[in-house]
Parts: C-alpha cells; structure tokens; sequence
C-alpha cells in the first residue's frame, strides 16, 4: 500500500480526479486515460481510498491527545509476484497518471524519481490474506474464457444422453483443438521460484520453531497476560454510535453494483504498549496461517473473501483494513459473526472502542448490532475501485480452475469424473 | 437474573400470531395523513385487534403499521425516530444500492411502482379482515372512519381469496419458522442441526433474537408513558416491545407467461411442463416435498401429520441436487442449514478441525466446491403474512392465453421480522436475487428473479443436476414477476399504538 499525505489546497482537485475515473460513483470506468490499471495484466484489484479518521475524537475517552487531522491517499493494489517488480511495472504502464494523481500530494512525485517516490512511501501489510495463493490474473482470465466456451460448445453438443466420460472426452478433444487454433489459451503455471519456496519453507518451519524456544518465558509470561488484558477488557469503553444517515449514504451509494464488493475501514489502536503488541502478535499469528494453511479458498470457514489486510499507520497508533468480498455487507458482516467472531475479536478489540470482548475471543462480534455499527462507523468510502473480474466471485474462480485441471488430466476415476462433470 | 416474562399478547397486533386464514377477505388501505390531529384521535380508538386468544374467534380483524414519513407527520420527535432501524428510516427504495440488491431495477425500479415510491410512499397501512358475509361491511365501516379522520386512502390493495393456492397454481405458505412462545428456546452455541423454531426477538421487538441480544429500537429515557419497560433496561421505556417491522410488497405474477414459457421447453407436454415447474418451485403442486422424508425430526416440524410428511427434510438428503435444483426457489427462501457445514463433528476437536479444514489440508482433497457457502438459515427467517390478488384461474386458463381484459393477478407479499436488513433484505438480496446462491452461477430465482444482470452476470438460466451426466441446463428464462409497490412499516404494539396516536394530538 501507498500512503502520501494529501495537500489540503489540491484535495478538491485529486477528488475530481478521481471522480474522472469512474463511469458513476462505485463504478470504475475501463476507459479511463489518467490510470488504465486493466493495462497491467498481474494486477487483481486496486483502489485508491483517501484516509480521513473521522472516529479520532474517541481517543478523548482515554483522555488521548487527539492525532493529527490530516487526509492521505492510498493506493493499495492486489498482484501477482513480487513488490519491487509490481512497482516497476505499474511505473511504466500508468506512471503519468499517477504522478498526475500525486501531485495532489505533498512532496509530489516526478517521472525521474517516481519508482523510488512509491517506494519510500510503501506500508507494508502487518498481515495479509490471499483466497488462493499462486493464481494468477492470466490464470483467472484464461481459465474464465475456456468456461465460457465450454458452455457454448456443451450447448452445441446436445450432450442429453451422454455420458459423462464423453462429455469429458469430447470437451478435452475441444480445448486440445481450440489450443492449436489459438482461441483457447491456457498457460502452464510458471514454477514458484526457488528463492520464494524456500524462504515459505524456512518462515513455515521457522516461526513455530521460534516459538517452541521461546515457550518457557511465553507460559511464564501468560498468567501475567491474561491479567492484563482481563483488566483492559473491563475497563476499555465501547464507542460504537450508529453511523450518520449521510456516512451510510456515501458508503452504500458506492456498493452492490457487481457480485464482489470492496471493504475499506480506517481507525485508532487502543492506546498504550499492551494492545499494541496484542495486536502485533495477532498480526503475526493471521500472517502466518494465512500463508501456510488458509491459502486454499477459505478462511477459517468464510470463503468469499478474495483478498484483505491489514496496514499500521501513524507509527501503530492506527491500523487500515481492506478487503475484497462477494456479496452484500449484510452478508459479509454475517460470515464475520457467524463463523469467525473469535477471529475478528482477537484483531479488532485492539481497535478502540469496539464491542466489549472477554478473554479476547468470546463475545465482541457476536454483540451483532454494536459490531456492524462498529465496523460501518470505521468504514471509509473508496474512491476508485477496480476489479480485473468484475463478474467473478471466488467461487467462480474456483471452479473455473478445477474444471481446467480435469481436462488436464490424463484420466479421470468414476467419482472424480462425477466431481468434475457437476462443476459445469 | 429475573425470570423472563411471558410474551405479551395483549400489548401485540395480532398478525404477529395469526394469519386470520379464517378471515377469508382482506384488504390493505394505504392512508395519507391531511390532518395529524383529527388522525391521532381516531388511531387512539381504533380497534386494532390483539394477539389474544378468543372464543369464538375473531369475525373481523384490523391491523395497523406506520412508515417512518407517517411516524413524522404524526409529529413523533425525531430522536425517537431514530432509535428505529436504518433500514426502516431510510425506507425500501431509500437507496439506490438497496434497490439493487432487491433486484428492484429495471422493469421493477422504484420510479415504475404504483405505490411505495417516493412521492408515492403512504403514511399508514391499515389491513382489514373478515369473514366473507362481513366484509363489504365491515371495510365500508373502516373507510368512513378513516375520511372523517382527516386521513385520505390513496392506494388500496384488494385480494383474492385463492385457497391455499398461489397464482402460479402452487399450494403456498407450507413451511413457517416456528415462534418461541413460551421463551424456552436457548440461541447460544453453534445450531449443529437445522431447527424451525425461532427466538421471539427475530419476529417481535423487545425480546433477545438468535444472538441472545435485543434488537435496536427506540426507547425512551425518564418518562412517563404508558409503555413496556424495556426488558434490558428496565428504566427505559420501549416503544418498540411487542411491535415489528411488517414489509409489504406487490408482486404481479406473469401467469400466463410461465406456463408459456414451461410448455416451451417441454415441446407442449403439459406432464413434463408442470414436473419442470415443480423443480423450479422445489415442492410439487400440491405442496409435497420433492425430497423423501428424513429419519430424524426436527424441532418445529410437527406434530401434525401433514406438515412431517411436507417439511420433515433438509437438503443433506439431496447432496447432489438430483431430487431438488440447488436454485430451486424454497431452497433459496429456506436453505434448512445449519450453523457449521452438515457433517461438523459435534466435539469442539471436530469443529476446530473443520475451521482449519484439516482433512482438506491433509488429503489434498478440494472437497465439495459448495460446502459451506450458504449462510445460517436461523438469523434469516421471516413470518409471511402475503395475500393473493387477481381473478382466480383454473388450471386450464393459468396454462392458456389471458382473457381479454384480464386483470393482473399477483401477491401482496407481507411478512414481518425484528431486523429488516438481516432477514428479509438478506433472503431477498442474498439468497433470492443473487446469481452467487450457493456456489451456482448465472441464475437467481427462477421464479422471483429479476433476470437484469448484476455488473456482468447474466441471471436466466436454471440448472438441473442429472444423475451420471451433465446437467440439464434452462437457458433465457424470462421475468415472471413485476414489482408493482412496496414500503417497509412499523407494526407497533397496543400501548405504543396509542403512544403514537399522542404524539398526534399534541403536534
């Protein structure tokens, strides 16, 4: 993510820029000359957001000085491979557009220096979540057209009365045909490198490892905080007002036009050192499972988010989360409720004023109303939000994936042949 | 901690326990406010009927409900107003993304309603109901009170006494959520089985809904009134206990068009045609479930005979869709899931490794693309109170072309629910409208679906799995319904009826 504090004089200016951007609000408009992201091909989603606490004053309950004011944007984007090559390539495909959107920044930014400019005002992701590690946008793209044309050919096949293991063999002769003619492509995944696997390898095994030495001083240290936080949990104050008439106005007026939605929220940390590291653990702990077991489509039981994270800002006074998901924020905030409340509560009761957890898990987001007004108070309307498969959801993607990989096999059994034939 | 208290019957309107089935004719009066004070006398003495049981029954019946513009024009403060749920403040078409999730654009935005638009949104609805022999009379009876009261009816919404039998030709209102009544219901941990009874709190205000908590509605600080305390708060007054939120809307039905479009596809075979509109509905014609009947009952279902051999299932029986389209629509309006994906072993070790997905993880095996995508049915039920409208047609003329002239035929669809944007905005949004459902793609209700498509997802076709195949697939399936008008309502209970009615007089 990219944070550059705004210039308040040109803040009306980069509004209308981004405003330029988009067909109607929450549309994003394919045509747009100022940043064409559907140029760069690795690229899933991105959104510029502009940062604005609107919540700072409750930092006044813990008799907290109140931060600074200022607005910043942020430019966050969803790739495929590694950061400093992503960079580069957005550089040279919508470089002028962004030194045109920056220069609505602070110190802006110069075709000369612009790599570095985004480099030194990258936040990394204390925490990040990615439905289906490795899948690439060409990858999604490809596999999505050859769905498309499998149906059309299903259709003409008149596949009534076929069975499935001709289905499966004709549709395979098909995609082979199609392949040669060129409609059809389906590129081979690109092996990981070497340098990534083995640095995945070494994180899976080192952080655990780590953790077993460090064991003894942690079982020391527990009782300690669990003390600790039972006497923040009784003591922090619950600030969650139902949002403004107008904020929901300008959050919903930018929702529900595709089946995935886009999710951005802004706010303080609890003040002092304990919450701080509480979370800075959590952080650790969400990094890496998402990493090394939920990377496969699914979140500890909610599948349809595509990608999120978490960013501190303000030297950790605050923190930002983002998100990509599908259907409606109802159902969003219901999947959080339902299947993840402990989940949410170990990151977010770090998060001042939200709804009073117990022993850090319990409770918190089951107090279903106080959370979604929690949450939609935090939210922050995204300004630009583009999609690189606006009609897809994860599930979607999914699917299209595994019906590629049961043409790609040599032979299918009778139930994986089932499996597969169900999926189109 | 105190006993809970009874629910209240005597303080409720009583639609929220009955249907007054019995009460064969009805009608809704949608009211314009002229003059809030000459209203507020009549509202004080109207004769709202209660959900007290009575012998003989009730012969007659009237309801009331109010929109957030009739709360305002009645003069009741707006700090008040806005202890009431957002979605009832902003109203059904108060936003346009809500519109969108609704399936309310095209053909059946806003801007085309005979009612419920802004500009068109009423003040009150009133719903009359008697026996047939009463009614003229008793309708007539209403309507003059209501011109002398300085309110004007500006829509009224007649039905159809059709039986049991909606226009299409299906027997409805089969399945209902079970209400807990007596309070024994205990909503916490996770639901590991499909039940069909719901906490109180999700169809009444003032009482804790599924997550043990009430749901927000206004409530008064350091006052007098003659209203509940609230039951959370005893020192508060709770204008919203015993009352709800009642959601109307007005569906026209394409009669003639669906069977048109069924004879179609089935090349003329009127056998074939009606099979395929029993998978489309879910259940047969009659009512019966197209699934066989699961060994183990489930709580709320029972103990009449009939409703066991129609709603003892859930969809576990039917994994692979065979006997029930996944889209079909009482799958969509009633997934009968559970908390966690069907399978999750009970044992907290059983539950932790189905949240890690372990076997997953362990076997490499993907597992089934649709496993757990369907939310919990428990926090997205609805109490439907609909009436039928239009002539009633015979089974030949529902499959012929219209008569010349006939007048639409259609359903007020009403239900009732605590939560608005949990429950009927997420059955109709999430699960009715949405081409996502349940890892499907391409098609929302085949019956109730608005086939606009959602950015660039198209929404008309209706996949029917096929045993050892491929699926059989129903593509360009027109709209069959037309939203006509619709508005969200406050139901209030008895004393906050008359608290309304004061808050009138004094404006």
């Amino acid at each position: 993510m990219i944070v550059a504090p705004i210039d308040p004089n040109h803040e009306s200016e980069l509004r209308f820029l981004l405003a330029g951007m988009t067909l109607r609000p929450g549309v994003y408009n394919p045509e747009n000359a100022l940043v064409p992201f559907q140029q760069i091909n690795t690229l899933h989603f991105a959104r510029f957001v502009i940062l604005e606490d609107a919540t700072r004053e409750d930092l006044l309950a813990y008799g907290e000085p109140l931060a600074a004011s200022g607005k910043s944007l942020a430019l966050l984007c969803d790739f495929d491979g590694e950061a400093d090559h992503f960079i580069n390539r957005m550089a040279s495909a919508v470089g002028p557009g962004l030194i045109r959107i920056f220069s609505c920044c602070s110190s802006p930014p110069s075709l000369a220096n612009l790599v570095s400019w985004l480099h030194a005002r990258s936040a990394p992701a204390s925490a990040s979540y990615v439905n289906w590690v490795g899948r690439t946008v060409v990858q999604v793209r490809e596999e999505e057209l050859l769905h498309r044309l499998l149906e059309e050919q299903i259709a003409a096949l008149g596949v009534e009365n076929i069975s499935a293991r001709e289905v499966w063999n004709k549709l395979k002769r098909f995609v082979e045909d199609e392949q040669t003619t060129g409609r059809i492509t389906l590129t081979p995944e690109t092996p990981t490198p070497w340098g990534w696997r083995i640095k995945n390898i070494l994180h899976g095994i080192g952080i655990p490892f780590v953790l077993l030495i460090l064991s003894p001083l942690i079982l020391l240290y527990l009782p300690f905080f669990l003390i600790q936080l039972r006497i923040h949990e009784k003591t922090d104050p619950v600030i969650a007002p139902r949002p403004s008439i107008a904020h929901s106005h300008d959050l919903s007026v930018l929702e529900d036009h595709l089946v995935t939605n886009q999710f951005s929220a802004f706010g303080n940390l609890k003040p002092g050192p304990f919450r701080r590291w509480t979370i800075t653990a959590v952080f650790l702990a969400i990094d890496y499972t998402a990493r090394h077991i939920f990377n496969r489509g699914f979140l500890a039981g909610v599948t349809t988010i595509h990608f999120a994270r978490w960013v501190f800002l303000n030297d950790h006074k605050r923190a930002f989360f983002a998100s990509n998901y599908d259907g409606s924020l109802e159902a969003y905030m219901g999947d959080f409720i339902n299947k993840v409340a402990w989940g949410l509560n170990v990151v977010f009761s770090n998060g001042l004023g939200y709804p009073k957890t117990n022993w850090l898990i319990k409770d918190g987001a089951k107090d279903e109303l106080t959370f979604k007004d929690y949450l939609r108070r935090h939210q922050l309307p995204t300004q630009v939000w583009y999609n690189a498969t606006p009609e897809l959801t994860a599930c979607d993607k999914e699917r299209n994936a595994r019906i590629r990989s049961g043409l790609e096999q040599s032979w299918l059994s009778d139930k994986a042949l089932q499996q597969w034939i169900s999926l189109l | 901690m105190a006993p809970l208290s009874n629910a209240d019957y005597s303080d409720m309107q009583g639609l929220l326990r009955f249907g007054y089935g019995k009460l064969t004719q009805a009608c809704f009066l949608l009211l314009r406010i002229d003059n809030p004070v000459a209203a507020s006398s009549w509202l004080k003495q109207i004769p709202v009927a209660t959900a007290e049981l009575q012998n003989p029954p009730p012969a007659r019946a009237l309801q009331i409900a109010f929109t957030v513009q009739g709360l305002q024009t009645l003069g009741l403060p707006e700090k008040i107003i806005n202890g009431f749920s957002a979605e009832f403040i902003s109203g059904m078409t108060g936003e346009d993304n809500r519109s969108r999730r609704l399936g309310d654009v095209g053909d059946n935005s806003p801007d085309k309603w005979s009612w419920g638009s802004p500009g068109l949104l009423p003040d009150i609805a009133v719903l009359i109901y008697a026996e047939s022999s009463l009614f003229d009379e008793w309708q007539n009876t209403i309507e003059s009170q209501i011109n002398s009261s300085g309110l004007t009816i500006f829509h009224t919404l007649s039905t159809t006494d059709m039986g049991d039998i909606e226009p299409f030709g299906f027997v409805d209102g089969v399945s209902s959520p079970i209400v807990d009544w007596e309070r024994r219901r205990d909503p916490s941990g996770d639901k590991l089985n499909y039940e069909n009874v719901s906490m109180l709190g999700e169809f009444v205000l003032g009482y804790p809904n599924e997550y043990g908590k009430y749901t927000t509605r206004p409530v008064l600080e350091n006052s007098s009134a003659d209203l509940p305390n609230a039951e959370d708060a005893p020192d508060l007054k709770d204008l919203g206990r015993n009352g709800t939120y009642l959601v109307i809307r007005q569906i026209d039905q394409d009669v003639h068009g669906f069977w048109r479009f069924l004879h179609e596809q089935t090349g003329g075979d009127a056998a074939y045609a009606q099979q395929l509109a029993e998978r489309f509905v879910g259940r047969r014609m009659s009512g019966e479930s197209l699934l066989p009947q699961s060994q183990n009952s489930i709580e709320g279902v029972g103990p009449n005979a009939d409703d066991i051999r129609r709603n003892q299932f859930t969809f576990d029986l039917d994994s692979d869709g065979l006997s029930c389209p996944f889209g079909a629509h009482i799958r969509r309006a009633n997934p009968r899931n559970a908390d966690l994906p069907s399978g999750t072993p009970p044992s907290l070790l059983g539950r932790l490794s189905r949240v890690l997905a372990l076997d997953k993880v362990l076997n490499k095996d993907p597992g089934d693309l649709r496993a757990g995508r369907v939310a919990s049915t428990r926090f997205h039920r609805l109490l439907r109170r609909g009436r039928e409208y239009g002539p009633m047609l015979t089974h030949d003329q529902r499959e012929g072309p219209p008569a010349a002239d006939e007048p639409p035929s259609g359903l007020h669809f009403i239900c009732l629910n605590a939560n608005i944007g949990r429950q009927f905005e997420f059955v109709q949004g999430s699960w009715l409208q949405s081409t996502a459902f349940d890892g499907l793609r391409d098609e929302n209700d085949p019956l109730l679906g608005n086939r606009e498509t959602l950015g660039r997802c198209p929404a008309d076709k209706f996949s029917l799995p096929t045993t050892g195949s491929m699926r059989q697939q129903i593509q360009n399936i027109p709209r069959f319904i037309t939203v006509r008008g619709g508005a969200y309502f406050f139901l209030p209970g008895i004393r906050a009826l008359r608290y309304i009615a004061r808050a009138g007089s004094s404006s």
